[in-house]
Formats: structure tokens, C-alpha cells, sequence
């Protein structure tokens, strides 16, 4: 014992960096996993944008008119995309308007006039309502929603195939996305506003819409933007309820193929790659892709710049 | 001059306006509250009953009435109709005698006919020779509230049976697909499944948690980490179909010799010779859960107490030995809840799966990462997308099944969650 004293004592401690041969070895490991995500944006960068380049280069395809012509019928080469995006905003929209009221409401309720211990009830049954798989509610949408649908409407304005259904589905889906960030962008106003205004001799009501709503306007704007571009990447619901085979149409009663459904159609049948089919499956994935990054951006972005800084 | 005159006048106008306020009636203020509170609360009554009507629909097809026929009624072979009744050698001459010869051989040298269970003989007879078929199926709600009806209907065909049915069964789970709708099953499914999220786990398990804590850790702070966190919540916005585009060119065609197994020599069997296989969707599932893999781990590790990792680093321990002994010990409950939860939401996933190529039809149970392969949602899709009340039958009990094993999921994810915050509490 009293000779490692007296060893330790007489050997030199050295403060130099040590060269751990482990340490850097599991340093570039972690690195290489990060690189992965790098690697995954570039490689949907890269392979929708070569991918859609090919269909671009073929003769029957021109970028204006992919953009400009009123018709999608890849059959006789008519490639205008207008059609899809057409019925994908109608049904992103209906989803949208059939969630605003349910869900602002109830994030109101749920920040404003209800207790935490109910508040605790509350939310585990929206998570078990974001954590359904698309396709169930897609199921839902053809079996039970268009149904419905018909019986209200009649089944003569209402084809079987709509993007009604889907729509409303698809608000379904994203009601608890919709209801938990406006909850969260309610809840960070800060407290001191609301005492003021019951001060001032408001209600909870007059507190709600005067004060918390106008100061957290922002969130709920990025909340809907974000279950906006949701519901435009949203896939299983349309592929089985809005139908197959495009229409410019904007009559929710009747069927239209969105831009996610024909991706869906077209890649679950047989076709060989290089056709122009194939190819063009590429260039809408890359508009989707597109539009979505811009909508989550804009939102990410509303979310930072008007937060509360308490 | 005039703009500050101006000004001041409107200014003197709002105080006005301010002055002549009168607060509405403590009457109509009360009125309102009421009704914007049973507003809110219709809304929220509203919200909660979409999970309950979804429930109901599903339970409302997975049980009830089926009307069929057959080509041989069973009453030919037993007084009773009962087929299962019957004795063992009873049933293999029955098989012997309508089954075409080569069939049976083939059948016998599958597995022995004395050797096959009753249950599997009565399936094989019912398949083989009473070839029975559908002719309307019913909904739960239709064969409680309307059976007179569908007795009277039922009436009007000859040799045909109403029997109420739960389209979720045993059979059901453990049979294979079939083009009858009575006689199909999902194992070939649930298999495939399976296959599907181990490899997911595999992949995303270790490389999401890497990525987390390289970004946690390692990285200096810098204007290239600020983009990586950006790019990775980026990602975990972009549509699942995306993953299924960039799964499609990248693991099914690049990839084909790693994917396909030729390279590993895998040809045999259940393989393909495409990149089809439970690899690639894996792989492609992988990146598609892996964003939120990284988010839900770097919001654990940050959610560690600096201090421990300064008595770590006190102590004289390497960044690798503070992360392995400390770090990750500590937070990682909380990981394997996230994870868990992101890979529950993976088992559900279709829209991917249906672009990197899932088959639709497949009789034979895949047996290798190298197999062709169908999955629970894929089968979901491909019943609900045909209109006929039976496919929908079957839809809702793969519903339920494909529910269950997310539920179980969910379960002990919140389970585990509460376990280690109990023993962190104790700490």
C-alpha cells in the first residue's frame, strides 16, 4: 500500500491530452449516423429531381404545359398536373374547414376553462386519435363516412367515390395535431395578461377571445399551416376514398384523384421502370415534397418568431 | 400641421368612444359565457365520439351474419350437417373419395393425412369439397336489428346457410390468404409485419439514438449543427410517401444485390429475384421513423441534470464513458418510449410499403429478410378497397388485430415510462 503511494508520488503526472484510439473511433461512428440524416435529404433531393428530369426530357412533356394544361391523362399524353393539385387542395381544404370549429374550440376549452385533472383525461384520448393508422380511417371513410354521406345527400349527388368523405376524414386526423399545438400556443400566454384583464373585470369568455387568442395568433396560424401541409402529404384516405382517375372538379360529391393517390395507384400496379408513367409518379412526389417543406417552414418559422419570451 | 390635428382629433375620439362605453349587462355577459361554454363542450363531446364511431365501425364489421353456399351441402356426409362430428377416418375417406387423386397426393405428402389434426381435416374438407362461398355477408348492426329480414331472405336460396360469424378467429389469424373470403387469414400478414418492424428496430434503434447524441454531445456548437437540427426537423415533416419514392429507387433498385439477397447467395424459397423484399422496406421505414427517433432521444438526453455529467467529467471519465455510464443510463426510459411509440406508428405505416413494392397476394408465409412479403395495413388496403360487405368484414378484423398489436405497444411503452420514473423518483 505504502509503495503505489510513494510511486504515484514519484512518477510525473502528465496533463497532456491522452490519443484515445476508442474514443475517436466512436466518434466517427456517431458521426456516420449523423451523416445519415444529411444523406436522406439528399438523397430525396437528388433522386426526385433526376427521377422527375426524365420525365421532364420526354417529348410528350413540357414544364409549362405540366403546370398549365386542365388535363392529367397519362393514356394519350396529357400531362397536366392541375387536376391532382386541384383535388389535393379541395380535400386538404374541406379537412381544414371541418376541423377549424372543433378544433379551436376545443383548445380553447382545454387551456382556458377546464381544470389539469381533466386536461389529463382529455389528452391521452387525442393521442390514441393521432396514433390510428391512416389506412384505418381510410377504411373508416369508405365504409361508414361516404355511406353516411349518400343517405344525407342522396346517393344520386353523391358518386361513392368523393373527396367529401376523404375530407372530412382527413380532418378527423388531424383534429389532434390541430387541437395540441393551439392547446400549447394558448397555454404560453403569459399569465399576468389574463389576471389583467379578470382585473379589468372580463370573463373568462371576454378573456379568451380579447386577450389569449389575439396573443397567441401566431401559433394557431403555424397550427393550421402545419395540418395543412399534413393534410397535402396525407395518403391512405384519399388512395381509398376519393377515388381513381382524375376529374377538374369542384364538387366535393364527386370523385377526384389527388396528387398522393395517383403516387399510390400508380406504384401499387405493375409498371416497369423507366416508363413515363414511372417517371412521373417522381415529379408530382417532387411538387408534394415542395410544397410541404415550404408549409412546415412557414410554420416552423410563424412558431419562432412570435413566441412568447417570459 | 395637419397630420398631428388630425391625429389628435381621432385620439380624442377613441377617448370618447372609451368614455361612453357602457359594459354589456351582467346578464348578457353571463348568457354568453354559458352558451360559448356548451359550445366548446358539444365540440369536445364531438371529438371524443369520432374515436368512439370509428371503434363502432369497426366492431360493426368484424361480427355478424354470413349467408353462403355450397356445392356440396355437408348434410350428404352426416345427418347432422355437423362436419367437424365426424370421426377421423370418417373424414379422410371422405377426402379420399371427392378429392381428385393428384390433389390428395399432394396434400398427403405435405403431411400425412393420420397425421393432420381434426380441425386441419374439416378446414381442408370445407376448402376442397364443400367449397363453400359467400353470398351476402351482413354487419353486426344488420344481424341484431334486422334478422328477420335477413332469415326471410336467406329462404329464398336453396342449399344455402346463414351462420353468424366473428371474422377475427383463430383461423382467421393463423390461416393464409386466400381468394375466398371464408377461408383467408392474415398470418402471411402478421408475419410480414413482424419481419418488417424487427429490421426497423434493428436499423433505427442504434443509428437514431447515435445521431442524437453525436448532436447532443459531440458537436461543437456551430452554424453546421443549427442546419442539421433544421434539416432533421425538416424530415420528420415530409410525407411518408416520399420515404416510399426514395425506398423505391435507392433500396429496390440501386440496392438490388444487398436487398434482393443474391449477393449473400439467397435465392431459394420464398426470395425474390427483385428487391421486393422485407429488407428494403425496412430500410425504408427505417428513414422514415428515424427523424423522430432523433428528436424524441436529444429532447431525453437533454432533459438530463448537468451536474451528472460534471461529477462524470470531474471525476476524470471520457465524453464516451460519461455518455455510456450516465447519460444514457439515465434518460433512457425515456428513449425507449419514444421509440417504442415511433415504432408503433411504423407498424401502421402503408402509403411506403405500397410504393416499394408489398405484394398484394401471397399464399406462402415469408421466411427470410430476403422474402417477398405483405403486411397488416397493406391487407387492410387491399380489402377495403373493394366494395363488397365481406371484404370489409375482413378489413375490420385485420383492423382489430393490427390495433391490438399497437395498443399492446402503446401500453407498455406508458408502462415502462412509469416504471423508470418511479425509480428516478427514488434516486
Amino acid at each position: 500500500m505504502a509503495d503505489s503511494t510513494t510511486n504515484f508520488s514519484q512518477k510525473q503526472a502528465s496533463l497532456e491530452k491522452k490519443t484515445r484510439i476508442g474514443e475517436s473511433l466512436i466518434h466517427v461512428v456517431l458521426f456516420a449516423c449523423a451523416l445519415c440524416s444529411i444523406f436522406t435529404t439528399v438523397g430525396i433531393v437528388v433522386i426526385l429531381a433526376s427521377q422527375s428530369a426524365l420525365f421532364f426530357a420526354d417529348p410528350q412533356v413540357t414544364l409549362l404545359g405540366f403546370f398549365t394544361s386542365f388535363e392529367w391523362q397519362p393514356s394519350i399524353g396529357k400531362f397536366g398536373i392541375l387536376p391532382l393539385l386541384n383535388a389535393t387542395l379541395l380535400t386538404s381544404f374541406i379537412a381544414v374547414v371541418f376541423a377549424t370549429p372543433f378544433a379551436i374550440l376545443v383548445a380553447i376549452f382545454l387551456s382556458e376553462f377546464t381544470k389539469p385533472r381533466i386536461k389529463a383525461i382529455i389528452k391521452p384520448i387525442l393521442e390514441v386519435l393521432a396514433g390510428i393508422p391512416s389506412v384505418v380511417y381510410g377504411y373508416f371513410a369508405v365504409g361508414t363516412v361516404t355511406p353516411v354521406l349518400q343517405r344525407v345527400f342522396g346517393s344520386d349527388t353523391v358518386e361513392f367515390y368523393n373527396t367529401a368523405s376523404a375530407g372530412i376524414v382527413i380532418g378527423i386526423l388531424i383534429l389532434p395535431i390541430l387541437i395540441t399545438m393551439i392547446d400549447d400556443s394558448l397555454t404560453s400566454v403569459p399569465n399576468n395578461l389574463r389576471e389583467a384583464s379578470f382585473g379589468l373585470g372580463a370573463t373568462r369568455l371576454q378573456t379568451s377571445f380579447g386577450v389569449v387568442i389575439p396573443g397567441s395568433f401566431s401559433g394557431i396560424a403555424a397550427a393550421f399551416i402545419l395540418g395543412f401541409s399534413r393534410a397535402i402529404g396525407e395518403t391512405m384516405i384519399v388512395a381509398l376514398a376519393a377515388g381513381a382517375g382524375s376529374a377538374l372538379t369542384w364538387n366535393p360529391f364527386r370523385g377526384a384523384e389527388t396528387m398522393t393517390g395517383y403516387i399510390v395507384r400508380i406504384s401499387g400496379g405493375d409498371i416497369s421502370y423507366n416508363s413515363i408513367d414511372y417517371n412521373s409518379i417522381f415529379a408530382i412526389g417532387l411538387v408534394l415534397f415542395l410544397a410541404t417543406l415550404g408549409l412546415n417552414i412557414i410554420s416552423r418559422r410563424i412558431v419562432k418568431k412570435y413566441q412568447w419570451n417570459v | 400641421m395637419e397630420r398631428i390635428t388630425s391625429h389628435s382629433s381621432k385620439h380624442s375620439e377613441d377617448i370618447n368612444k372609451a368614455l361612453q362605453w357602457q359594459p354589456k349587462p351582467l346578464r348578457t355577459r353571463k348568457r354568453n359565457e354559458t352558451i360559448m361554454r356548451t359550445l366548446m363542450l358539444i365540440a369536445l363531446y364531438c371529438t371524443i365520439s369520432f374515436l368512439f364511431i370509428l371503434a363502432g365501425s369497426i366492431i360493426n364489421n368484424a361480427f355478424g351474419y354470413v349467408l353462403f353456399t355450397y356445392e356440396i351441402h355437408p348434410t350428404e356426409f352426416s345427418q347432422g350437417g355437423e362436419i367437424n362430428e365426424l370421426s377421423h377416418a370418417k373424414k379422410i375417406a371422405i377426402l379420399k373419395e371427392n378429392l381428385r387423386e393428384r390433389v390428395y397426393i399432394t396434400l398427403d405428402r405435405k403431411k400425412p393425412m393420420e397425421k393432420r389434426s381434426s380441425q386441419d381435416l374439416s378446414a381442408i374438407i370445407f376448402s376442397r369439397v364443400l367449397k363453400a362461398s359467400v353470398l351476402e355477408a351482413y354487419s353486426l348492426f344488420e344481424s341484431l336489428f334486422q334478422r328477420g329480414q335477413l332469415i326471410e331472405n336467406a329462404l329464398t336460396y336453396p342449399n344455402a346457410d346463414l351462420i353468424f360469424r366473428s371474422w377475427i378467429s383463430p383461423r382467421f389469424i393463423r390461416g393464409e390468404q386466400s381468394t375466398n373470403p371464408l377461408e383467408s387469414g392474415i398470418w402471411g400478414a402478421i408475419t410480414g409485419s413482424v419481419g418488417v418492424i424487427l429490421v426497423t428496430i434493428l436499423f433505427s434503434f442504434p443509428l437514431g439514438i447515435g445521431t442524437a447524441v453525436y448532436l447532443c454531445e459531440y458537436m461543437p456548437r456551430s452554424r453546421w449543427k443549427n442546419l442539421l437540427q433544421i434539416n432533421i426537423y425538416n424530415l420528420s415533416g415530409v410525407p411518408s410517401i416520399i420515404y416510399g419514392l426514395l425506398g423505391l429507387v435507392v433500396f429496390v433498385r440501386v440496392f438490388l444485390p444487398i436487398t434482393s439477397g443474391q449477393l449473400f447467395g439467397f435465392t431459394s424459397g420464398a426470395a425474390t429475384d427483385s428487391g421486393r423484399t422485407i429488407l428494403s422496406a425496412g430500410l425504408t421505414l427505417t428513414l422514415l421513423i428515424l427523424p423522430v427517433i432523433v428528436i424524441n432521444t436529444q429532447e431525453a438526453i437533454l432533459s438530463v441534470p448537468t451536474y451528472i455529467k460534471q461529477a462524470s467529467y470531474g471525476l476524470g471519465a471520457t465524453k464516451w464513458q460519461t455518455v455510456w455510464h450516465h447519460i444514457i443510463p439515465y434518460c433512457i426510459g425515456r428513449i425507449l418510449t419514444g421509440t417504442i411509440l415511433s415504432v408503433s406508428r411504423a407498424i401502421g405505416e402503408t402509403a411506403p410499403l405500397v410504393v416499394v413494392g408489398a405484394s398484394t397476394f401471397l399464399t406462402i408465409v415469408p421466411n427470410s429478410i430476403f422474402s417477398k412479403y405483405t403486411t397488416l395495413p397493406i391487407q387492410i388496403y387491399q380489402w377495403s378497397a373493394r366494395p363488397q360487405q365481406e371484404f370489409q368484414n375482413l378489413a375490420a378484423g385485420a383492423i382489430l388485430v393490427l390495433l391490438t398489436i399497437m395498443l399492446t405497444l402503446n401500453f407498455i411503452a406508458i408502462m415502462y415510462r412509469k416504471r423508470v420514473q418511479k425509480k428516478l423518483a427514488r434516486l
